[in-house]
């Protein structure tokens, strides 16, 4: 294209070394990951290899027996924990915003200024300043220590109610609803065959970046949680840490450490992989505004 | 688009629309219900129960009483918390730069290149975010050893020991480098999506009057993505300034270079889960708050035309 072609030799060259520098580093710490979890305690801490290449042995095999036997394999429980967590906090979420998106952008009602600038407002509020208030209030209603305390709080997103707001104003013509509903449809109707369709980008996108936000979340299932077999991964790997840091004497999981913390990203990364052209076109849609 | 495709609404049409809406009116507030049921359940009560409890006092002598102001003017004079607030915003005036840098120059570069190793490249810069804190911090800390990470190779080629990049003169470059890996592919990303919706003949007027591909990258380009810029500026603040995840999970491998005051959300889950000052907590957990919300809203007021968060 004319548009890109007439560019000198070496400035493309220096924008290819930048680009591989920054892929050398961001790809770093992964491939450690990778060639760690080949090998065992021995190897991880003074093999042959060094940090960045496979050991003689390779124990890869050996590491994800160890995940599925360790404390009785109490970490395929934590990862269906993470799963479940994450697709039910995540989609309260999404079900939520795409609402109250559709809601403020193509209605007119009472208080709706007022209102619309509490959503703004509270997307600058930071999570972890709600998160010990939150504990303290589950905690003398009992809910401390149950999967609520994990998903509830995960549906407050008013960073996504935001971006559907937006997205919607653009998305939904007046016309189109107001034409579905003069050929007889109810409003639920409208909801389902013509709001849904059309705003399909940005909930995929809402959906992917609270499904992410409550996978990766740590500070709250970190303080509402003590019952080993309701943790979510990122809090189980942390006490298996916890305990390596700790114990001397006794054996120190590292291995399995290492190895589950491969295992845990790998489903995230091919998510977003596989999904790349629905949330390439949402996730800048709340700056473009 | 489908908007471009329907023509203006006839007057009929629009007095009917705008008679209708405002019929519609309740339905307007059903469907923002769920949404408003779970604002004032998890951010409206647990700040009001937070500033509640922060003006209380809970102990075994004295037990549950009224105290006022005295547990925020114990924070400002508390030195554990000051310096927790000093690193914090410390950490965030290097780090934003730093971050800004990085995602702002690796879009810039792969806006003018496509090729397929631009587009993997995009993916492989990006993948971080998709990285749990918790596991990025892990995977650093092993790099980051001397004894066997990658440095005790490298510095053992030229006879020397590799430096602890977790000693307490280092630690904070070190999860600056963290942070930076984690999160800037996806602003990143954010920054390229703005790129690709500038209209190109912009880009064609400019060359022909003569601009480099550094000027039209300088002068164009980035103003004209400042709303996206704008709008990672807050996030990166925002998220600095509650620091939490890295240094508790670097904590045990950094032997004593990170106590459990160092930042202050740290110092706030300590206080009240080590020590059961949960009114003092509350009191540092609602400053925080505070400052953050205050500081963004400052800084969205004086960005207000550029930035991408407006009603």
């Amino acid at each position: 294209m004319s548009t890109t072609a007439p560019r000198t030799f070496p400035q493309k060259y220096g924008g290819y070394a930048l680009l591989g520098f920054l892929c050398l580093y961001f790809l770093l710490p992964l491939w450690w990951l990778l060639v760690a979890s080949t090998k065992d305690n021995a190897a991880l801490f003074g093999g042959s290899g060094g940090a960045l290449w496979f050991d003689d042995s390779f124990s890869l095999i050996d590491n994800l027996v160890g995940i599925s036997t360790y404390e009785n394999g109490v970490y395929w429980r934590w990862l269906a924990n993470s799963f479940f967590y994450a697709l039910v906090g995540g989609l309260g979420a999404t079900v939520v915003s795409v609402l109250a998106g559709y809601g403020f952008s193509k209605f007119a009602f009472r208080g709706k200024g007022i209102y619309l600038s509490a959503v703004l407002g509270a997307v600058m509020v930071p999570a972890t300043a709600l998160t010990i208030p939150i504990f303290v209030i589950f905690s003398n209603a009992g809910l401390t220590n149950t999967v609520w305390a994990v998903i509830l709080p995960s549906f407050l997103s008013p960073f996504g109610v935001y971006l559907m707001y937006v997205f919607a104003q653009d998305a939904l013509p007046d016309e189109l609803l107001d034409a579905a509903r003069i050929d007889g449809a109810g409003e639920i109707r409208v909801i389902w065959s013509v709001v849904l369709p059309l705003l399909k980008p940005a909930i995929v996108t809402v959906l992917l970046l609270s499904v992410v936000h409550t996978w990766n979340n740590f500070f709250l299932p970190f303080i509402m949680l003590t019952d080993s077999k309701l943790l979510p991964v990122t809090v189980g790997l942390n006490q298996w840490q916890a305990q390596a840091t700790t114990a001397s004497g006794v054996f120190q999981p590292w291995s399995y450490i290492v190895t589950g913390a491969l295992v845990s990203v790998v489903p995230l990364i091919i998510a977003f992989l596989s999904l790349q052209r629905y949330w390439k076109g949402g996730i800048s849609m709340g700056s473009l505004k | 688009m489908v908007i471009q495709n329907i023509a203006a609404p006839t007057p009929v049409a629009t007095r009917r629309r705008r008679a209708g809406r405002q019929r519609r009116g309740w339905i307007g507030w059903i469907l923002t219900a769920p949404f408003g049921a779970v604002f004032i359940a998890f951010l409206v009560v647990p700040l009001g129960y937070a500033l509640w409890m922060s003006l209380r006092t809970n102990s075994l002598i004295g037990g549950d009483r009224w105290v006022g102001g005295d547990n925020y003017l114990k924070a400002v004079q508390d030195p554990l918390f000051l310096k927790g607030v000093v690193l914090v915003i410390g950490f965030t005036l290097v780090l934003v730069p730093i971050q800004m840098l990085v995602s702002l120059s690796a879009a810039l570069v792969l806006d003018s290149l496509t090729s397929r190793f631009a587009k993997v490249s995009r993916l492989i810069i990006f993948v971080p975010y998709a990285v749990p804190a918790v596991i990025g911090a892990l995977m650093w800390g092993f790099l980051y050893s001397p004894n066997f990470g990658p440095l005790k190779d490298l510095f053992s080629l030229f006879g020397a020991d590799a430096p602890d990049l977790l000693s307490s003169g280092n630690v904070f470059g070190a999860l600056v480098n963290i942070v930076t890996w984690q999160w800037a592919g996806y602003y990143m990303i954010i920054i390229y999506a703005a790129l690709k919706g500038i209209d190109p003949t912009v880009y064609e007027a400019a060359k022909l009057d003569g601009a480099s591909a550094w000027q039209i990258a300088l002068r164009i380009k980035v103003p004209m993505v400042s709303s996206a810029l704008v709008l990672i500026l807050v996030f990166a603040i925002i998220g600095t300034l509650q620091f939490f995840t890295e240094p508790q999970t670097l904590r045990p491998i950094a032997g004593g270079s990170i106590d459990a005051a160092y930042t202050p959300n740290m110092y706030a889950y300590s206080t009240a889960f080590s020590y059961g000052q949960f009114n003092y907590a509350l009191a540092i957990s609602f400053v925080l708050g505070a400052v953050v919300f205050i500081g963004s809203a400052i800084f969205m007021t004086a960005t207000r035309k550029r930035s991408g968060i407006t009603e």
